[in-house]
């Protein structure tokens, strides 16, 4: 949809300065963690001197994209209830980050999800398996947050190309991860989550407004909401009944199933918990992680529904579509300069999303592929692995910029972002959990569960409606399916091969899990 | 091979904080240059994974686990199916114009809160076993 609403010069000045204002203050953060920072322990972990509520917040910035806040604001504006049920998975799942990955995670790892994978298993191929499942969901993850940065950004500023935006937001990622490491990249994770709520509290607090701040007044405001369908009728529907766009509730259970079970195993939010202490700050993190985007999540449903009863799904398809539900709430109730500031915070948002995978995947590649699997885990030289991280962040913007471009505004991205968290449930969590408690579990095991789990989520996506017009593969979300083929992998991987287990290091990861003995330190000042 | 240096460590004179063993660094290190992890004694690790309390500290944790991981996926999952396959009874009102799956939605938001309070309390106990265990075998950290 390329509609060109009418827009005021002097909003889309206002939010470009709001925007540049962002951008000044993260580039002045970018410079302080450059002049501070020194070694892989500040350049990777910050130093693990973040605090309990400073994570929480970048767990939480990392992790509310772009698409959870115009994409899901929009759904529910369009249709209703069923975007509302995106909301409950993702905040649900942190449960699982937090009684199953984050302590035992921050306890006996150093720097990525590897390093717990590999701890009582050969290294080499484990690390080897376990890098390309991470740097497959950062990247696609990545191409699907530039393609829409693009796409929002030539929407909500007239006169900038989708080539330049994504080259804007391609250059300041690289800048903040090349230059400012793990210290900068959290910090704009803080900043951004801290508007992102601003934004989405005053958004709620003006709905509420319009009613009166009288709750059964706004539902019964949805209740008869009234659309043209797309041959031209008008229908009015009941915007709180469910079914309204999900008509096989397989897809439901599946989606489900990828989000409860892949943010436990998304590398960029799990590289978050060695920024902090210790095990028990990053137990705290988790837990101010979910006050914020449990909130957000219950926002949804003012701001959601809120544009679907002041404006209207109408309104909203005539004046930008779908993502753009947010923003013209926004200008409905507080002008162009709110207006303004909504369309600043979804910048900041996806500028902060794919600095964070950035990192995520420069770190993996930089200290899972190339110190440890092609080194066997020395540094031929000091400073070695920060270097080699910094030219892959590198070339991961540039790489990302020129698929992003090459894919063009028009390509469907949205399958990217539920194969990331396909991916993450199907290929790291299966092997993360018997690493951790299965004492039978071998190197045969988790390279066959990583690679069978990474495969049959891709290839059941491109079989999948999304890909297909006669899919083979019913469901839009592979991980019911992919889900159980990974551990199914990582079991017959283990039972099949001959290789004893390390029992030793079992007992060691243990009790290193369990008691956090001699966990990584933060460094002193 | 012979360094100009002799036995000094050169990772002053490189300037950078890296995690490897220093350079032109033979033999042992000094106890005060041990790290935390370096100082633990390799025949500790079984010691202590044979050790009753910790035992207890592991069991204890799984008890609230375990459960607690099955009730939430249990609870999450009644959602879909009861939107998917009972649309009649979630379309019921359970409060003005809201309806069951909205509520029942929203229930979830603080089940999550709920059951991370819970968790919260819980390991504040096992940090204080953890403490006690690790005094025991005498490698506090701090």
């Amino acid at each position: 949809m390329s509609t060109v609403f009418p827009l005021a010069a002097a909003a889309s000045q206002t939010s470009l300065w709001m925007f540049l204002t962002f951008v000044a203050a993260t580039l002045v953060i970018t410079w302080y963690s450059a002049r501070k920072s020194s070694g892989a322990n500040a350049y990777f972990a910050a130093g693990r001197r973040i605090t309990g509520w400073q994570n929480g917040l970048a767990v939480a910035g990392d992790y509310m994209s772009a698409a959870s806040f115009l994409g899901i604001a929009g759904m529910i504006a369009m249709n209703g209830y069923d975007g509302f049920m995106y909301s409950v998975g993702f905040l649900v799942a942190y449960l699982t980050v937090l009684f199953i990955v984050a302590e035992p995670l921050r306890n006996a790892g150093k720097y990525t999800m590897a390093d717990v994978l590999a701890y009582r298993l050969k290294p080499r191929p484990v690390r080897a398996a376990a890098s390309l499942s991470t740097l497959t969901v950062s990247i696609f993850y990545m191409i699907a947050q530039m393609v829409g940065a693009g796409v929002l950004v030539r929407q909500l500023i007239p006169g900038v190309s989708y080539e330049l935006a994504v080259i804007g937001v391609g250059i300041l990622m690289v800048v903040y991860v090349v230059f400012g490491g793990m210290l900068a990249t959290t910090w704009v994770q803080i900043i951004k989550a801290v508007l992102l709520m601003g934004g989405s509290i005053l958004l709620s607090i003006l709905v509420l407004q319009r009613y009166g701040f009288d709750l059964g007044k706004f539902f019964s405001s949805l209740t008869a909401i009234t659309s043209t369908t797309a041959d031209g009728q008008s229908v009015t529907r009941n915007f709180l009944t469910p079914g309204l766009i999900f008509k096989n509730p397989w897809d439901q259970i599946s989606l489900g199933m990828a989000l409860l079970l892949g943010t436990a195993g998304l590398p960029h939010i799990l590289i978050r918990f060695y920024t902090v202490p210790d095990a028990k700050t990053a137990r705290a993190s988790v837990v101010w992680a979910m006050l914020i985007i449990g909130l957000f999540y219950i926002m949804t449903t003012f701001f959601g529904f809120g544009a679907a009863s002041l404006l209207g799904p109408d309104h909203i398809a005539a004046n930008g579509g779908t993502n753009m539900a947010a923003p013209q709430l926004a200008r409905f109730l507080g002008g162009e300069i709110f207006f303004a500031f909504i369309c600043a915070v979804a910048f900041a948002t996806i500028l902060a999303v794919v600095a964070g995978l950035t990192i995520s995947a420069s770190t993996s590649f930089a200290h899972d592929f190339f110190v440890n699997v092609l080194h066997h885990g020395k540094e031929q030289k000091p400073g070695e692995e920060v270097r080699v991280a910094r030219i892959t962040a590198f070339v991961v913007g540039a790489l990302s910029i020129v698929i992003a471009i090459v894919l063009g505004p028009s390509v469907n991205v949205a399958f990217l972002v539920g194969l990331a968290f396909a991916v993450a449930a199907s290929a790291n969590l299966p092997v993360m959990l018997f690493s951790l408690y299965w004492k039978r579990f071998n190197t045969a095991g988790a390279v066959t569960g990583l690679l069978v789990g990474l495969a049959s989520s891709i290839v059941l996506i491109l079989v999948s409606p999304d890909f297909m017009k006669n899919p083979l593969f019913p469901l839009k979300n592979p991980a019911l399916v992919s889900v159980p083929l990974g551990f199914l992998g990582a079991w017959l991987g283990t039972i099949l091969s001959r290789e004893k287990p390390d029992e030793a290091k079992f007992t060691e990861l243990m009790v290193r899990a369990n008691t956090g003995l001699g966990a990584e330190k933060a460094s002193a000042h | 091979m012979l360094s100009p240096h002799g036995d000094q460590d050169l990772t002053p004179a490189v300037g950078s904080q890296t995690d490897i063993a220093p350079l032109g660094c033979r033999g042992a290190k000094p106890g005060h240059e041990r790290t935390a992890d370096e100082d633990i004694d390799p025949v500790q690790w079984d010691r202590i994974a044979k050790d009753t309390d910790f035992k207890a500290l592991v069991r204890r944790k799984m008890r609230l686990i375990v459960p607690a991981t099955i009730f939430f996926i249990v609870y999450y999952f009644l959602l879909p199916i009861g939107v998917g396959w009972f649309p009649g009874l979630m379309e019921k009102k359970v409060w003005g114009d809201v309806n069951l799956a909205y509520a029942y939605a929203l229930s979830q938001f603080f089940m999550a809160w709920i059951l991370a309070a819970i968790y919260v309390a819980a390991a504040a106990g096992w940090d204080k076993s953890e403490h006690a265990l690790l005094r025991k075998f005498g490698v506090e950290h701090k």
